[in-house]
Formats: C-alpha cells, structure tokens, sequence
C-alpha cells in the first residue's frame, strides 16, 4: 500500500511540472503587456521611457530562461511571488479569494449531495417508470441551462418575489462578510450562487447514483436479500445505498475540485470576489505572476483530489495497486 | 483669488426636477455612503495610475493643491484646496501660490509648501526610475520652488491655457515630503496617508475600500458622511441591482439610458437622475500606413458614410454616447457650433448626399465593396456598441467590414505596439476639460495617436495654437486646426461624444454631476437625508 | 433482466422494418425520443433557416427598435431592430456547427490518441498520461482566453470569429475522450487475438484501424453525443464572457449577453436565445444519454 501511495505522489510531479510548463509558455505567448495596459490603459499619453521602466521593474525583460527558473524555483517552495498588477504578494491576494470560494464550493456541494442522493435512488428503485423520467429530465435540465442564465434569472425572480411581498426589493448583498462575523448576512450573500451551482453539479451525481445503485440491485448478495423476503424498502438502506455511495463520492469529490475554479461565470454574476474573478481579472490585465499563482493552485486541487480518490479506491480494492 | 478662467454651461441637465429643490437644503452629518465601482485599483498611487478604478475609491483621503469645484463640477470652475489664494503674473509665466498653515495629514504631520514642492517635483521632474503618468502636460513648466512653508512658486517657460486645469488635474494628491523622504517614492502605491476628507481603514482587494471621517480636515464642517465603503462590482448588471436593492446607493461612472429607465421605473422617486455631457469621446482610426488607407479620399468615404445625426438620435437609446461633436468637447467655448460642424465632411444634415460622395469617392479611389477588419476594444459601453453601429454605416455605402472584438491587452497590442490593423477604435478621454491639451491627441507626433503617419502642416498649426494669447485667436486658430484634421485630411473619424447618466439613490445630496468620470471624487461635498 | 436481451436477438434475427424499430426504441426510451426529435427539429431549422423568415438576420432596422412580440415580430426585436425570430433560426446555424464541429473533432482526436497511447503502451503511454493529467487539471477557462487572444492577435481568418472559438470549445474536450477510449482500448489490447495478429506480422496501423478503432466505437460514439451539448454551452459562456463569436453574427450566447442589459425593460430580448439554447442542449443531452444507454456494453447486459 505505502508503496502504492508513493509511487501516485511522485505521478503527481510531471503534471504539476507540465501545468506550470504550459501556463507559463501560454501566457508569454498571449498578446499584450501589463505595463502598456497600466499606465496606456485609459488612453492617455504614456511615455514610452515610462513603460520601459515598469517592464525592467517587473522582470519582464529578464531573458525568458530566467523568468521560468523563478518560477518553478518558487513554487517548490509554495512561494507564488508578487503581483505584477497590485503589487502585492500572490498568496495574500489569493487567501483573500480562497476563503470565499472555498465556502460556495462546499455549500454547492452539500446542494448537490441534498438533491442527487434522494433523487438518484428514486429514480433507480423506480427505474423506467414516470418517476424516473421526471426525475432524469430535472437533472438533465440542470446542466441544459446556461449558468449564467440561471443567476440572473435568480436575481431577478429575488426583485420581484421581495418587490410582491414586502414592497421594498431586496438583493443579495455583494460585499462579503466571513461566517463567523455573521452568519445570516454571509449566507444571505452565498446561499443564491450555492444553489444555482449546486443544482447543477447534481445533475451528474444524479445520474451516477442511478447507475450505481442500478448496478448494486443487480448483485447476488440483493438477489439473496430479495429471496430472504426482505422489503425492497430495506434492501435499499440497509445494504445497497451504502456500496452505490462510492462512486458518488468519487464524482462529487472531483466536481468539487472543478468549483474551485470553476466558478468564473456565475462569480460575475453574483458579484462575488472569489479566485475565478481573481483569475479572469488577472487574465486580462496580462498580470503573469498572479494568472501562473491561480492556475498552479487549481492545479494542485485537483491533481490532490484525484490523488486522495485513487487511494481511497485503492484502499478499497486492493487489485487497482498492482495493476 | 484671481479667477481668469472661462465659464461655460455644459448643458448638464438634472432630469429629475428634485434635485433643484438640494439648493434650499442644509446639509445633514452622518451616515455612510456605500457606492459600486466597476473596475479595480491597480495601486493607490495617483501619480502613475490613470483609471477611475482608483480615483473613485482612493480620492476621498486626499487632498489637491488646486481643484474643479465640487460644487459646481460643470464648469472650470477651480478653487483651492490646500491652498488660499494663487496668483499669475502679468506675462502669465509666474504662478503663486499660498499655502494654508492648517493642513494636517492623517498621520499628524502638519502639511507645508515643502510637501506641496515635493509632490510637484515627483510629478513633473519625476528622478530617474520614478514613474509619472502625466509628466506632459507639464511641458510648460520651467522650474518650482517653496520659499517659505507657507509659498510655492511655479515658473514657466511660456504663458499657456493649458497649464491651470492641468494642475486641477485630480490625480495630483499632495503627498507628505516626510514619506516620500523616509520610504521612497513608491511608497504610495500600497500605503495610504493623506490629508482628505477622509481616513483610510482598510481594503480588501478586489473587494471593497472602506473610509472613515477625517475629523481634522481643512474644509470648515465638511465632510458631512461618517465614512464611506466603495465596494467593487465589475459586472453593471451586479451594480444596478445593488443600486435596486439598496446595496449602494450611488456609482460614480456612469449608467446606460436602459438602466437609468429600469432604476426609474422600479423606484419612482426614489431614484434622481443627473445626465451631463462627457469629456470622452470613441473615433475611428484608419492605418494610414496600410493602402488604401492612405488615400485621403478613402479615410474620406468612411467618415462621410457615418450618420452623425441620426445616430445621436436611436444609438444614444442603447449606449452611453448621444451628442454630435467635432474635436473639442461639446459647447465649450472653443468648440464648433452646429453651424460650423455642418460643413465638415460626415457632419452634414443631408445624409444621403453624403453617403453618395462617400461612394463617389471610394470608386474614384479604386476601393469600391472594400473589404477591412474594424478593431474594437472587448468593453461593452460604449465600444462594442458603437463597433457595431460603425459596421452597419460603413456597410451603408457597400463596405465590407469585419469587427474584430478583441480583449484590452490585445487590443492595445494591436493598436500600440504592432499597429497591425487596418481601422481600429481608439478614444480620447480626459478629466479636466483643457481643450487645447486634450486635442493634442490628433497630433501626428504624439504619443496617443495611432494612425502612423507624419504630417508637418498639422504639427506647425498646433503649435501656433499652443501658443495662442487670446481666445479669439485661440478660436480661429482651433476652427483651422479641427478642418483639417476631419475634413480636409480626414486622420480619424470622431463618431459621438459621450453622455453621462448617473441614476442614484435620492438621498444622497450634494453630489453634482462633473463632465468627467475622474472628477468631485474627493466626497466631501456629499451628505445623506436619510 | 436477462430476458431483454434474449428480446433483442430475437429483433435483430428477426430484422423488423425500421419503424417498428423506431417505436420500440421509443417505447423503452420515452426519454431519448424526445430528445431525438428535439434534435432533428433543430438541424431541420439551422437548415431551412433562409425559408422560415423573411428578414435578414444581420440587417439593422433603427425605426424598430425594441419593438415589443407582434405579427410582423412574433419574438419581437432587438436593440438594433433586427428580428428576434429571425435571429434565433439563424443562431441554431452557429450553435449546431459549433457544436457537431467540437464534438467530431474533440473526440476524434482523443479517439486517436487514447487508441495510440492504448496500444503502443509502455513510456508512451506514460508520458501521453501525463500529458493528459495536466490538460485534465488546467481550468478550462483559462485555456480559451489563451486560445482566443492569440488567435485573434493572429488575424489569420478575420471573416469568421467562429473558428477561434471552435479551437479553444475543442482542446480541453480532447483529454476527456481519450482517456475513456484509452481504457476501452487497453482491455481490447489484453484480448488474445491482437497478440495473434501481431504475431502474424501485421502492420500497427493495420492492426489499430482493423482491431482497436471498431471495438472502442460505442464510448467514441457515446462522447461525440455528450459534447455536442457541452459545445453549445460553452460557446454561451464564452460568449458571455465577451470571448465569443462576435456581431454581427447570430449566435444565442451572443444575444443573451447582448440582452443582459435590456431583460428588466425589454424581456423577450433575453428570454428567446435562452430557451432555444436550454431546450437544445436538454434535447441533446436527453439524447446522448439514451445512446449512452443503447452502447455501453455494462449497461446493456443489465
């Protein structure tokens, strides 16, 4: 088994290596030049001596050798380096975000979890009936909606629900308050976007715990149950819920990688200063230090998401390690 | 005080006829403004940043030398700030001016003429390895001093117009010397002391600025809020529906007429409504570098084909532009009456006479069904609409035109560095209305302007035009300048100037409406009836 | 469970016309039938689009602006005037050639891939792995603004915005494919009869295209489904994003970002493109999941 553990951690170095390969190549080859955007960016008249100047600041003009041995030279010390934009350290401004997006990402995933788990097994247990079609048309629906769309539809339908019932319109607040300050306002802020993504991320989870629990009726050991007389009722929460549950928690736990920074669109939409603003602004505004600090991270969520499912699985079927 | 300077309605219009009633009001203290800001800070330093994405924010806990009057922002209205009093000399090249003894900064330190010469210095003289975005619009400027803590003095190499709303320009924060001395000039980029109406708290990047009353500020029971927090919302949708909910009561840059009517329609009275004519304006950059670009009956054609008029009309329905101009902000002085804009190329009423000559021309320049890519910048309001409207002009006189909406850093890589483009938008945007700077913009020579080419006439007029004593002089002198820039050589094609709509919470009082998105930032006239 | 695939046999022996089949596939698959004839409908109205309107998708009209769902406009118009109606049959163009064309291409080339990596094994298949981890782990997001802005800074094809957009929908689509296919193909290659005609002197690419392509066609078949949905939304969302395809060209991502500003006074604007982009990936996916359904052997044994 230990093993096992090792030799995946040290699969997971080429791809932390390749990621900041690509990341660091890809953005040098984008047009555009933070400096020229910051002190050009409004029209106004830049001296080209000024720009110049900011670039050698910056490091821009180091040879491009140079600049990727910084680079990966920081990361293996988990040092992202400073914001070429504000200034500041990448992994303070990325602290500030991750809070936020770590909080949307656990409550879409508790949304999902609340609607997949229920529904999938209805849907199963009453496989090809009317209930299971309703059921598959919900969660196929929930990945048909442009995110987007569904965010602004929820904003809307909050002006005009609180608009009919008390006469003052109400929206969601757009400055974030952590948690433990206080708590409604937080939630009030967050359960909207935690809804809309949640709803539908369970789409996917629906559909693999219809499967998976499809797959586990089939198997002797239910057969057995059956014939023993037991009600399907209790076959269902007693012994097959809990073997369909896996593969649920794979797909979940993967999604969840993905929400870390995944939530561009719908943080435009609800105003919420999470990493995937953070990424599209610092895209944008050419900042290569802070793109390469949220990519890396990204990329070191999932690669370690993956790495915990792997061996969780491989914990649960010893086959997998010696393959 | 000497006030030499021109005034002039701007035509900005209250909509609502509530906010007349503001004059008899007296103000109330108390409460705090929350407002949305559509951009970001890139540093809190006011010397090198250029976007409102930091005035609006950051301005409130500074203070100017010399400022357009917050009070009455729609005319070059400048009053002291830190100062008393300023004086020109006679030959117009020797600028006083008297510094107050009751300034302090945040921090304690009492403000003297030293960090006003201090501040001054990094601006205009910046030392080597200093940025300094607006370094040339002192270009006039000779040498400063500070002979006493309470005088400082600005020499100049010759009388120009120009120079007294530049230095009104609100990005002049008066830095303390000790700062700049102790940490070095770039301090301020990411440390904030001041001697505005306000203290600064706390900032949460890329979230929200928070701001608190300032007790020992200079302007006599001013101001009148207890602090302020500007919270970031880069999506308009997200700032209107803040607006809506009561999230923020008031954004500073600038609704399209779309979401003033929404505002309006869902609030009533609850909303006010100021609208203002704006010192920005979108044009249409030909590369006279790339045939047939550089035939003049081509770049011609393609300002003959745009309906000026018409476009005033329906475009300003579904955009933040409206009013019809040439090079010089709308109604000021020096600006072309409708009289005069009539006889340049693309201004006549008669569109279809144009549009015909528009043909003549492309036919006669061997350029007739051509086929170009328009680049446009990747900004909703008002670029994309506008790109898309210039499409459908030059379609019009059977152009064919590709629009090529491409994100800010491509776009200004495309326009600045490669100038691989065959017409592309550019704009010209200021903050205090200095037309004789701001028109330097159509300039061969300078620095903004990307339509690659040289041209000696229009350099030797200008610099007459510079240089020009009296306003008559200046007038004529900007008549001959504007024909030949739009009509005679057709450089850039000017589409329309820019309208500013701020629908606002109408409990907020005080705040009037500039010509100008960088302007009466500082907040200190501004006052809650809740 | 195992007397419907005795039932099947017995349909294949006895090679029922092709509507009877029809109606068994609808009768077993309610669902996969609806979304099937959402389908066709769509392709039926990006082809006969130029027949079913008379007005010009691109053509401004400035005397009809906004002009609210009536005879003339059945949909109503948009802030240039141009016909709402119009605009959405028009859109379905775009919408189905961004989506077939991601979906063939996306899988395709993964199919190519995962098959390769698959066979060759060995350091290839690591390093291919690898590759593929990191596409994997790389936000999407990211990769289209990069594709996006420099193919544009390229200027190659400057008519047509579409294909940019196609290139950066494709790249992250590829890895999801050839993985699912190189798992297929890895057990396909552990199957006695590729050693068998390897041994006999068969060339590699004899082998692939003989041996391998045809036994991982079903999860081929099965992604090229699921992505044309996938495409369309992300086309939306890149629209959205202001990284899409560009005006004047009809496009539902494009005209519900165009409308975000005009959905409180002038709803029908946004409402259109929204439900043929939401009732068009619902068809599809409806659709996808149901040849899911008909291919995957584990499923189908069931």
């Amino acid at each position: 088994m230990w093993q096992y553990v090792f030799k995946r951690l040290l699969l997971m170095i080429p791809t932390v290596l390749g990621a900041a390969f690509v990341i660091f190549f890809m953005l040098r080859a984008m047009p555009g030049d933070v400096c020229e955007l910051k002190l050009g960016g409004e029209g106004a008249y830049v001296d080209e001596a000024q720009i110049e100047l900011c670039r050698e600041q910056q490091g821009l003009n180091d040879p491009l050798v140079v600049q990727f041995t910084n680079f990966v030279g920081g990361l293996a010390v988990l040092d992202f380096g400073t914001s070429m934009w504000t200034g500041r350290k990448v992994a303070y401004e990325m602290g500030l975000r991750f809070e936020l997006s770590l909080q949307v990402a656990i409550m879409a995933t508790i949304v999902s979890i609340v609607i997949a788990i229920p529904l999938g097994t209805l849907s199963a247990v009453y496989q090809n009936s009317w209930i299971d079609y309703f059921v598959r048309s919900i969660a196929v629906a929930g990945i048909a909606v442009p995110s987007f769309w569904l965010g602004i539809l929820i904003l809307l339908a909050l002006l005009s629900v609180s608009d009919a019932l008390t006469g003052t319109r109400w929206t969601p607040p757009i400055d974030y308050v952590p948690l433990w300050k206080d708590p409604a306002y937080n939630l009030s802020m967050l359960i909207w976007p935690a809804l809309a993504t949640g709803y539908r991320y369970s789409a996917v989870a629906t559909r693999m715990m219809r499967s998976a629990l499809l797959e586990v009726l089939r198997e002797d050991y239910v057969r057995t149950a059956r014939a023993k007389g037991l009600t399907e009722t209790l076959i269902v929460n007693r012994h097959a819920l809990k073997n369909a549950l896996l593969p649920v928690v794979t797909v979940i736990g993967i999604e969840f990688a993905f929400l870390m920074g995944g939530l561009v669109v719908t943080e435009q939409v609800f105003n919420l200063n999470g990493l995937g603003r953070l990424l599209v602004d610092s895209v944008t505004q050419v900042d290569y230090t802070m793109t390469q600090g949220i990519v890396m991270l990204i990329v070191l969520i999932f690669v370690f998401t993956n790495f915990l499912v792997d061996i969780l699985y491989a914990w649960l079927d010893p086959r997998i390690r010696y393959s | 005080m000497r006030t030499k300077m021109w005034k002039f309605a701007l035509g900005a219009v209250a909509a609502a006829a509530m906010t007349t009633g503001a004059v008899a009001e007296t103000p109330k203290s108390g409460g705090t403004l929350n407002f949305v800001v559509g951009s970001k800070i890139p540093s809190y330093d006011g010397h090198i940043e250029t976007t409102f994405g930091m005035i609006h924010p950051i301005s409130p806990f500074y203070s100017l030398l010399i400022r357009v009057n917050p009070d009455n922002p729609s005319e070059n209205d400048f009053q002291c700030d830190v100062c008393s009093s300023w004086d020109a000399s006679a030959d117009g090249l020797t600028y006083t001016y008297k510094i107050r003894d009751d300034v302090k900064f945040h921090d304690g330190t009492p403000m003297t003429a030293q960090d006003v010469l201090a501040t001054y210095n990094k601006i205009v003289f910046p030392p080597e390895g200093v940025a300094s975005s607006r370094k040339a619009f002192y270009k006039m400027v000779k040498s400063m001093s500070a002979p006493d803590d309470t005088t400082f003095v600005m020499n100049l190499e010759y009388p120009s117009g120009a120079y007294l709303p530049a230095m009104a320009s609100p990005f002049n924060y008066i830095y303390s010397k000790k700062d700049l001395d102790e940490h070095g000039m770039n301090w301020h980029q990411k440390n904030v002391n001041g001697s505005g109406p306000f203290k600064f708290v706390q900032h949460q990047p890329g979230a929200f600025v928070e701001g608190v009353k300032y007790d020992g500020y200079h302007h006599e029971g001013r101001p009148y809020l207890d602090g302020f927090k500007a919270i970031s919302a880069p999506k308009m949708s997200a700032r209107v529906q803040a607006i809506e909910g009561d999230r923020a009561s008031i954004e500073f840059r600038a609704f399209p007429p779309k979401q003033r009517d929404d505002l309006v329609a869902a609030l009533g009275d609850k909303i006010t409504v100021q609208e203002s004519d704006w010192n920005c304006v979108l044009m249409a950059t030909p590369n006279h570098e790339r045939p047939p670009f550089d035939d003049p009956r081509v770049r011609k054609a393609l300002t003959l084909a745009i309906d000026r008029w018409g476009g005033s009309e329906y475009l300003s329905k579904i955009a933040i532009v409206k009013t019809v101009g040439g090079i010089v902000f709308p109604n000021h002085p020096l600006a072309a009456t409708e009289e005069e804009l009539v006889q340049i190329a693309g201004y006549s009423k008669d569109l279809e006479a144009s549009r015909e000559e528009a043909r003549r021309l492309l036919k006669e320049a061997g350029a007739e069904g051509l086929k170009f890519t328009f680049n446009n910048r990747g900004v909703d309001q008002p670029y994309r609409v506008v790109g898309t409207w210039l499409v459908d002009q030059w379609k019009q006189v059977g152009l064919e035109v590709d629009q090529q909406v491409n994100p800010s850093p491509v776009f200004y890589d495309i326009l600045r560095k490669t100038g691989e483009f065959d017409v592309s938008i550019d704009f010209n945007c200021q903050s205090v209305i200095n037309p004789i700077a701001d028109v330097s913009k159509f300039l061969p020579s300078a620095g903004n302007n990307y339509a690659n080419f040289e041209d000696a006439e229009i350099e030797a007029l200008y610099d007459k035009l510079a240089r020009a004593g009296t306003f008559e002089e200046q007038r004529a002198l900007m008549r001959e300048y504007e024909t030949m820039v739009l009509n005679d050589k057709a450089t850039q094609a000017i589409t329309l100037w820019w309208y500013k709509i701020n629908p606002y919470r109408s409990y907020v009082k005080g705040w009037k409406i500039a010509p100008s998105h960088y302007l009466g930032q500082q907040l200190d006239q501004i006052w809650l009836d809740k | 469970m195992s007397d419907v695939t005795t039932e099947q046999l017995e349909e294949i022996r006895d090679r029922p016309g092709l509507l009877s089949q029809i109606a068994t596939f609808a009768r077993k698959q309610p669902l996969g039938t609806g979304g099937a004839v959402v389908v066709i409908l769509y392709v039926l109205m990006a082809i006969f689009a130029p027949y079913l309107t008379a007005f010009d998708p691109t053509a401004n009209s400035y005397d009809s602006q906004f002009v609210a769902p009536n005879a003339q406009f059945p949909m109503g118009t948009d802030e240039w005037g141009r016909d709402i109606l119009t605009r959405v049959l028009y859109g379905s163009r775009t919408a189905l050639f961004v989506g077939f064309t991601c979906a063939i291409v996306g899988s395709t080339v993964g199919l190519v891939l995962g098959v390769g990596s698959a066979y060759f094994g060995g350091i290839v298949d690591l390093i291919f792995q690898r590759i593929m981890d990191v596409f994997m782990a790389f936000p999407l997001i990211i990769m289209a603004l990069a594709i996006v802005s420099i193919t544009q800074s390229l200027q190659v094809s400057p008519e047509s915005s579409v294909y940019f957009v196609i290139i950066a929908i494709t790249l992250p689509l590829i890895p999801n494919c050839a993985r699912v296919v190189r798992s297929s193909a890895l057990a396909i290659r552990e199957i006695p009869y590729v050693d068998a005609a390897r041994a006999n002197g068969f060339s590699d690419t004899r082998i692939i295209l003989r041996h391998m392509v045809p036994n991982v066609m079903a999860p081929y078949l099965i992604m090229i489904t699921a992505f044309v949905g996938q495409a369309i939304l992300l086309e939306a969302s890149l629209s959205f994003l202001g990284l899409g395809v560009q005006d004047p060209v009809p496009a539902w991502g494009l005209m519900l970002r165009n409308a975000q500003e005009f959905i409180r006074t002038e709803p029908w604007i946004a409402i259109w493109p929204g439900v043929a982009i939401t009732l068009g990936v619902f068809g599809f996916n409806l659709f996808g999941d149901a040849v899911r359904d008909a291919l995957d052997p584990k499923l189908r044994s069931q």
